[in-house]
């Protein structure tokens, strides 16, 4: 060890604030990394061939196959918020508000968001995990060496899939959360049918269904970016795709309840 | 002394520097035309980078390469992309689309760049396949249940359905028994010979110098980003180098 070199901290304090440091670094380095990734997913999501074959394929993987979770999410967080609304809205007799509120919810949070959180476990884990094995057993090389960007190949589908799928897959959550929550307030909470209809065409409006809509658009494209982005930062074999596939679905469902937020904000004052 | 038309790839003082640490120093040498040329090396030696240059999907630090008379440096993105079509390439572990059967993996270039009917593709792809002695039972079994000997063959019928110019070949026989060993590389031979009138070369990446030293035209021997050694196989054996020697006694 040199002698004249100024002796290195290595208190408990300097270690601790040296890894946040390095965190920091870290996160605001793989941030600008994601944004480098979407400018190249739109570069080459313009330029032709469009393989709509693909993008075809995808909305049935990502649309179809997520039907049945996110119908069954939806029937019964529909069913369960129309008990839950019901018993508190019953100590201040406001029993018939159950249904707009409930709609509301699920039309403004609850839909995009859920179906969202679904999505990027269900997709988001899918396409992190295909790209991820791709890459290490060379089939993103094979095509490179072939003269087929992957990012053209396996990301602008994905994400353009995600991107569409992911609103119509909301609607049908809001639908059946709807109807969980009609078929419980009317049947076994006994709220009549006509107030309930009435209440709920009188306090639920097109730009409440449309802040949902848009919101699960940008979802769509949030967790799909992110997907794609982890499967081709996969390294280092099996653990390497386990290690890319949780971080897409870490990352993914962060990023949908972050840019919540930011949205909402948004959109309550232009709606 | 090649004749600079006989050329497939002059590689003219070529360096890579990677944040500091030079990967291939000053690399100058020539791979003739119509043979087969083994690049043999310790790992970490720079094989890969070489042939990811000669690829063009890493560009020089400094120098040039020139692939079948065109400068990769000069080239754009697009123009690259391109170009790599006068390539094959047959990776260590085949890198079949484990989502397509054999004969949609031999399609799948067919499918992306050229004109042809299915039937066409269909039937040029079944005709690779044969080639290349995979049976009309094993066109459609994906590529986890074929064997490892099986799955190279097949990634060697995709890497030539476009009638590459060059075939490059990344390790292929690590990993695999004797007999498909020396499957692997009759078929290299084979293949050679077969496209032989269309002026193809055969660049091969590998550590098996026994399997180099038969079917190999020429040799070369990269240590540290340098070719210490770069001759016809018959004389390459008896190389004085001391690094060569070494290798070869290994």
């Amino acid at each position: 060890m040199n002698a004249s070199s100024p002796a290195k901290p290595t208190s408990w304090l300097y270690r601790r604030i040296e890894k946040i440091g390095r965190q920091v670094i870290e996160t605001v380095d793989g941030l600008g990394a994601i944004v480098n990734f979407t400018g190249r997913v739109f570069y080459w999501g313009l330029k032709p061939p469009f393989r709509l074959k693909l993008i075809f394929e995808q909305f049935y993987f990502i649309g179809n196959k997520s039907l049945i979770i996110v119908g069954l999410s939806g029937a019964f967080t529909g069913m369960v918020m129309a008990y839950q609304v019901y018993f508190g809205f019953q100590l201040i007799s406001v029993d018939s508000l159950v249904g707009p509120v409930v709609a509301l919810s699920l039309a403004k949070e609850l839909a995009p968001v859920l179906t969202g959180l679904i999505v990027s476990g269900r997709a988001g884990s899918a396409m992190a995990a295909q790209i991820g094995s791709m890459k290490v057993t060379e089939q993103v090389d094979a095509l490179e060496v072939m003269g087929i960007n992957g990012i053209q190949y396996l990301a602008v589908p994905r994400i353009i899939a995600t991107t569409f799928c992911m609103p119509m897959l909301s609607c049908l959550f809001l639908f059946i959360g709807n109807v969980g929550s009609y078929v419980v307030g009317t049947k076994a909470l006994m709220i009549d049918e006509s107030m309930y209809l009435s209440k709920l065409g009188e306090f639920m409006h097109m730009s409440d269904f449309y802040q949902g809509v848009i919101k699960s658009f940008f979802f769509g494209f949030i967790v799909s970016v992110i997907g794609t982005y982890f499967g081709f930062g996969v390294t280092k074999g099996a653990e390497g795709v386990g290690k890319g596939t949780n971080q897409a679905v870490v990352w993914g469902m962060i990023s949908v309840l972050v840019l919540d937020y930011f949205l909402t904000s948004f959109l309550v004052k232009i709606l | 002394m090649i004749d600079p038309k006989d050329t497939a790839v002059a590689v003219n003082k070529v360096t890579k520097i990677f944040d500091g640490h030079t990967v291939l120093n000053n690399l100058d040498f020539i791979i003739p035309k119509n043979k087969i040329v083994t690049i043999l090396g310790f790992s970490g030696a720079g094989k890969s980078t070489l042939l990811k240059h000669i690829l063009g999907l890493m560009l020089p630090t400094h120098g040039h390469i020139e692939v079948l008379g065109q400068d990769l440096t000069m080239l754009d993105k697009v123009q690259l992309r391109e170009f790599r079509r006068n390539f094959g390439m047959l990776f260590q572990y085949a890198a079949l689309f484990d989502s397509k059967t054999a004969i949609e993996n031999v399609m799948f270039p067919l499918r992306e760049f050229t004109d042809l009917t299915e039937e066409q593709m269909f039937e040029r792809a079944s005709n690779l396949l044969i080639s290349v002695d995979i049976q009309e039972v094993a066109f459609h079994k994906l590529p986890s249940e074929l064997s490892g000997g099986m799955r190279k063959r097949v990634g060697l019928a995709r890497a030539l359905a476009l009638s590459p110019h060059i075939m490059l070949y990344d390790e292929p026989t690590t990993g695999l028994d004797p007999i498909t060993t020396k499957m692997v590389n009759d078929l290299i031979v084979a293949t050679q010979k077969n496209n032989l009138s269309r002026g193809m070369t055969s660049i091969i990446i590998s550590h098996d110098v026994r399997a180099t030293l038969q079917i190999s035209d020429y040799v070369a021997f990269l240590d540290r980003g340098n070719i210490v050694e770069y001759l016809p196989a018959a004389e390459f054996a008896k190389s004085t180098n001391e690094l060569v020697q070494e290798f070869i006694n290994l």
